[in-house]
Parts: C-alpha cells; structure tokens; sequence
C-alpha cells in the first residue's frame, strides 16, 4: 500500500474527482438517452426563435418579435429589480425591528418579538399571496383612484408617477445636470490656494437642477383612459406585493441575526461608550452597531441569498420573473425543458455566487484586521 | 435422396415460417402500456387540478368531470373496472414532464393538440374529445360587447399555456393591444378578476364557463361571442405505444358510437337484452371481435356505456349546469363535429 500520507491524500483525491466525473458523465449519458428515446433534440437554438408573446412588465423595451434570449435577460432583471428592493427593505425593517427587540421598553419590546414569531412560523407563500389578494387587491378601481401629491394615482393596477419627458435636444442637457451632480463632492475637496472650495460646490447642483428643468418638454401625468390609466410610470402590484411579502419575511431572521448580534458584543463595550457620556443612541449607532455589523455580515448573505431564490415565488402572483417567464411561458412554449430548467438554474446560480462574493469582499473589509 | 431430402426441408421451413406468422397474428396485441397497467391493477391518469366541467373533486372529494369520465371508461375497457384509477392532478406548467417521464399512462387534461407538442415534445395526440376555442370574459358593467373593443383592456391569463401566444397574435391580427397578466394557478388569477385587477379572464371556452361559475355573482360577468383560436382539446400519450394509443382513441369513439346508436346509460340492458341490430350488436360486443383487435375483452364498449355512459350524457351532466351549449360538441348528425369513426 502507499505508506506516505501526503502520497495517500493526493491519490485519494484523483479517486475522488474520477469518481465525480464519472458520475457526471453518467448522468449526462442518461439525459441523451432519455431524449433519444422520446424524439427529443438538445440544444439552446431556440434562444435565437421570436418570443411572440407579451411580458407584462418589463424594465427595457420589449415587442413581440425579441427573441427567448431577451426574455431571458428581461425576466431577469425583474428578478434582480425585486430582489434589490426587498433586501433594502428587509435589511432597514430587520434592523429596526431587532433593536426593537432589545428595547428597555416592554411594549417596544414584545411588539417586535410578536412581530418576529408570527412571521417567521408562516410559509413565505402565503405571505406573498395575503400581501397580493389580502392587501394589494383591496384597492379601488381605476375610476376611483386614490389621489396622492405631486399627480401620483394609486388604485388596484398599481401606483402611477407622472413620467418626465424630455425635450427633442434635451439629452445633452441631461447628461451635463448628471454631470455636475456627480462632480459635487470632487470639487468639494479641491482647493483653490489654500482655501477648500468647500460648500460653494453647491453651486454645480444648482445649476444642474436649472439644466435639468430646461431640458423638461412637458409632465406626463397619468390619466384614465379607457380602461386603464395612461401615461405616467406603473408600479404594478405584483412587483409591490413581492417585494413587501419577501421583505417582511426575510426582517423576521435578520431582526434575529441583529439582536443576536448586538447581544454579543461584551458588556465591557456599553460600559466604556456610557463612561465616555454617550447618549443612548450615539452609544447604539456608533460604538456597539459597528462592532455588530462583522458578526452580522455572514448571517446576513444567507438570508439575502434566500431573498433572492424566493423571488421565484413571483409566478404565483403574476409578477413576470426569471422563474414564472422561463420555466412557465417559454418552457410551454418550446418544450425545451431540460434546457429551459439548466438556463434558470445556471442563472440563479451565477447570480447568488456574485451576490455571496460581493458579501465576502464587504465582510472581509469590515473584519477586525489581525495581526 | 437428396432432392427429396431438399424439398421436405424447403416444405417444413415454409410451413414453419407460416405457422409462425399465424402464431404471431393470433397473439395478443402487445403494448407495453396496457401490459403495465393489466399488472399493476390500476391506471395512472394525469388530469386537471381542478376546473368544474373537466376535472374537480366534489364534496366527497370524488373526482367528477368529463376527462375524468375518459379516465374511468378507459380504466373499465382495461381492467373491468371503472374505479381502478389513481387521479394525478397536474398544473399546465408540468403536465407534458409528467406524461414523458413515465409517471402517468394517459394525460386527459382539456390540453390543447398542437402541432408542436405532437413532435417537439414527442408526444402522441390521443382522442379530441371537447371542441373549443379561447373565450374572453368581462365585467358586464365595462359594456364591452367584441373582443375588438378590448384596446388596452388588461386581462388575467394562465401561463404555460397556448393562450398567451393567441392572445398576442389576435392583437397584431386586429391592431389592438391587450395587456396580460400571466398566473401560474385560477385561483389566483381568479381572485384578481374577481378583485378588478384586470378587466377579464381568458381560456379555452368550456374552463371562461368555469370560470365565471366560480365568481362570486355569474350574473355580473359575460362571455364575449368571439372565439380568438382554436382549441381542439384532447388526450395525449407518450410516443413509442401506438396500440395504446389506439386503445384511448377508440374509448372515445365507443362513447360517441353509443350516442350515435342511441344507447344510453339507462337502456343499454335491455338493448343487449333484444338487440337485432347488427351494428348494436357489435358495438355491444354480441358479435365480431372488436374489443379483441384492441386488446381488450368484446364486453368493453358495453361496460363503458354501463358504468360512464355515452357523451352526450356526460357533456350534459358536466357542462350542463355551466350553460355551455353543446355548439361544435354536438354530433356530426346534429351539426356539431364530434363524430365516431365506422366500427368495421
């Protein structure tokens, strides 16, 4: 036998990655076996094929001759569009809700660990449908639209912003009010002699603000027409419901994380920040929150990540993401199943590994540096 | 010697191949389906979730419905009975996965015979046995009296399913643009119509009857008369089987010959009792050999009137209290198009 562990190890592990591929290979001969007995074809060609179908809701432009590939990449940035906003909202509503939760005051107190328990014992499905048909559905019809400030409608088809439409050379305009905006803070530092220019910067975004204005054409406000509102930028419900449902449900697990978090921080920590004459909130917000955060950092991927597959619950109400649009129309559409499933998967895999290395780079950079 | 020897060779080989021949001919018909069905006692048929007309379970928790009906008349013609069937209900999304991988023997869930599930998807279409095309319902209060009018109208859809490629292509057709909102289950989507998410509900136009026996008010909603496609509903099994297929098919011919021939679930006895007809008595299975050239017993067709009953009698009980007329389901005599190939 092979006496030398280090030999022993190596060997073990080309066993082992011959037995994976082996495995692999296995499955994918049985995958073409399989399709060879139905009279079935692998093969992503039918990406190029017009769609022909209609998305409801859609970021950048879509007609019904774009390809698979581009529902592909609609439905996808669905999927991200409600993810983002969830994880925001799950991360300021968990925080909220954990410091809640450690509050001095009982009703504070046992409002939050009600709010948690009730929660986090539901199934996430329904939750997102209580927030659609329970919450969202209990709106008015178009024709009797909730009118809020500034021209914004708000009914059962969703929340209507008036829409900003630029003039025919208002572009240049645009880009040059962007541009003044972003340099604020570069100028900020700069120095004329040895004077900082400090907040007379200001003034780039107050000219931007007047470009901006001058390259408006008109306000399009939403308006009922037929039956519908036109005109004006819908939120639709479903995106709202979604977002809400997988938001409050994943605030449950990070107000958890949150408290478990702060409660680990040595009592030495509170003690020092009150000898020092801290407030209780500068004592929350800049001595123990700050040191929670590197405990709280690889908690929280996981929790993001889950806010990220139970995006897929969108297709139970409508809301067109990867999952619903995909595996739904498409997979009908075509009958590529395996593909369709491999493409979904591959992209929810891509996606979450990006979003755990984004997380790894963020925790590594708050991580206390050892020496 | 030889020659002799030669030609008794030659004599018995030809007889051999003969006998063989015959001895192939007169064996059973061999389907590997029907084979696994017959060992397992029971068979597994893939139907809708539930949609009143086609498939729901009563208050019992029976199921009911005309493809459950297709269900127990084929479980009858196999195995003698109509109660050996184990219902697997499948969502339009998984329905055709289902049926490829084996996990079912027949797939009868008011799905639509397309040209590319016939042959992308491998599967073989069975009997059509509901006649249809996509209906649209709306709110009466809308006033909306054709399809056409429906220019900007946001309607409620089921996905995985070939409505939404209709619903584009009757846009583009008429130069009008209807939004979609695209559910994965009815109740759902239901609830949304019910709820004014959107203006109306579309499908094929036995389930929009469905539909609107499931609103809280019927009254308050109206099918528009345009039928924007053709859905041609059926039955489908996998490829590979073609006398199983068969089998299915001619299950729906035996319910739609017993209408043609006037026997109903109540009078089926006492036609067997005093049949002279010859055609009766061979649908009946008290001459020729038909159950035996599908692969079952001659008793089949009569047992499938007795425990099921003919289609009419079923289109009746099930679409009946949803006040769908008959239309395209009739018989081909009475103007409809539904009719049985010859028993020959």
């Amino acid at each position: 036998m092979v006496r030398r562990p280090s030999r022993r190890a190596y060997i073990g592990q080309w066993v082992l990655l011959a037995g994976v591929v082996a495995f692999g290979w296995l499955l994918a001969d049985m995958v073409a076996g399989n399709y060879a007995r139905k009279n079935l074809h692998f093969g992503f060609g039918f990406l190029g094929d017009q769609a022909r179908f209609d998305i409801p809701f859609h970021l950048i432009s879509w007609n019904l001759f774009d390809t698979y590939a581009r529902t592909l990449l609609i439905s996808f940035l669905n999927t991200i569009l409600v993810a983002a906003i969830a994880i925001v909202l799950a991360t300021l509503l968990g925080l909220f809700v954990g410091i809640m939760r450690l509050s001095p005051n009982w009703l504070a107190r046992n409002v939050a660990l009600c709010f948690i328990e009730f929660v986090r014992n539901t199934p996430l499905l329904v939750q997102i449908i209580f927030w659609y048909v329970g919450v969202m559905q209990t709106l008015p019809s178009p024709r009797q639209s909730i009118e809020l400030p500034g021209g914004v409608l708000l009914n059962i088809r969703g929340l209507y912003v008036p829409d900003v439409v630029m003039s025919a050379d208002g572009s240049t305009l645009w880009w040059l009010a962007l541009g003044a905006a972003a340099a604020t803070p570069l100028v900020w530092v700069l120095r004329v002699g040895s004077e900082r220019i400090g907040w007379r910067a200001l003034l780039l975004p107050v000219i931007g603000l007047g470009l901006f204005s001058a390259s408006i054409d008109h306000i399009d406000f939403p308006a009922l027409k037929g039956f519908n509102l036109t005109g004006g930028t819908q939120v639709p419900p479903e995106l709202a419901a979604l977002s809400l449902g997988l938001a409050t449900y994943a605030s449950a697990f990070i107000a958890e994380i949150v408290r478990g978090s702060i409660e680990a921080i040595p009592k030495g920590q509170h003690e020092a920040a009150l000898a020092l004459g801290l407030k209780g909130w500068q004592r929350l917000f800049l001595v123990i929150l700050p040191q929670a955060l590197r405990i709280m950092v690889p908690q929280m991927t996981s929790q993001y990540l889950n806010i990220i597959k139970g995006s897929s619950l969108g297709a139970a109400i409508a809301y067109p993401e990867l999952f619903s649009i995909f595996t739904g129309t498409v997979l009908n559409q075509t009958g590529k199943e395996v593909e369709t499933i491999a493409i979904v998967a591959a992209v929810f895999v891509t996606f979450n590994l990006l979003a755990s290395m984004l997380m790894n780079w963020y925790n590594r950079r708050v991580a206390l540096v050892e020496r | 010697m030889h020659r002799v020897m030669r030609l008794t060779t030659c004599c018995a080989v030809v007889v051999g191949m003969l006998g063989f021949a015959a001895g192939s001919w007169a064996q059973e018909v061999k389907s590997p389906t029907i084979d696994a069905i017959k060992k397992r006692g029971e068979l597994i048929c893939g139907v809708d979730t539930g949609i009143p007309g086609f498939a729901f379970q009563d208050s019992a928790g029976k199921w009911q419905g005309l493809d459950i009906a297709y269900c127990r008349a084929i479980a009858t013609a196999v195995l003698g009975s109509v109660d050996k069937v184990k219902y697997i209900g499948t969502t339009a999304k998984v329905r055709f996965s289902v049926l490829q991988s084996g996990e079912i023997d027949v797939l009868i869930r008011d799905s639509t015979l397309t040209l590319t599930r016939n042959t992308e998807l491998g599967l073989a279409h069975g009997a059509l046995n509901f006649f249809t095309g996509e209906a649209f319902m709306v709110k009466k209060s809308l006033n909306v009296a054709h399809a056409t009018e429906l220019n900007g109208a946001t309607i409620c859809v089921l996905t995985g399913t070939t409505l939404e490629l209709n619903i584009a292509d009757y846009g583009r057709a008429n130069n009008i643009k209807i939004n979609t909102l695209l559910f994965e289950r009815p109740e759902e989507a239901f609830a949304a119509a019910e709820a004014g998410r959107c203006d109306g509900y579309t499908d094929d136009g036995g389930s929009v009857a469905a539909a609107r026996s499931s609103m809280k008010n019927p009254k308050d909603w109206v099918i528009l008369p345009e039928l924007i496609s053709r859905e041609f509903l059926g039955s489908y099994t996998r490829q590979g089987d073609e006398r199983w297929n068969i089998l299915v098919r001619w299950v729906h011919y035996a319910m739609l010959e017993a209408e043609v021939l006037g026997i109903t679930q109540a009078n089926v006895d006492e036609i067997k009792k005093s049949a002279t007809n010859p055609e009766v008595r061979g649908f009946l299975g008290l001459e020729e050999n038909f159950g035996k050239k599908l692969g079952v017993d001659n008793d089949w067709a009569y047992r499938i009137v007795k425990e099921v009953g003919n289609y009419g009698e079923n289109y009746e009980k099930y679409f009946g209290p949803l006040e769908l007329p008959r239309g395209w389901n009739n018989l081909y005599t009475k103007g409809g198009l539904q009719y049985p190939l010859p028993w020959r």
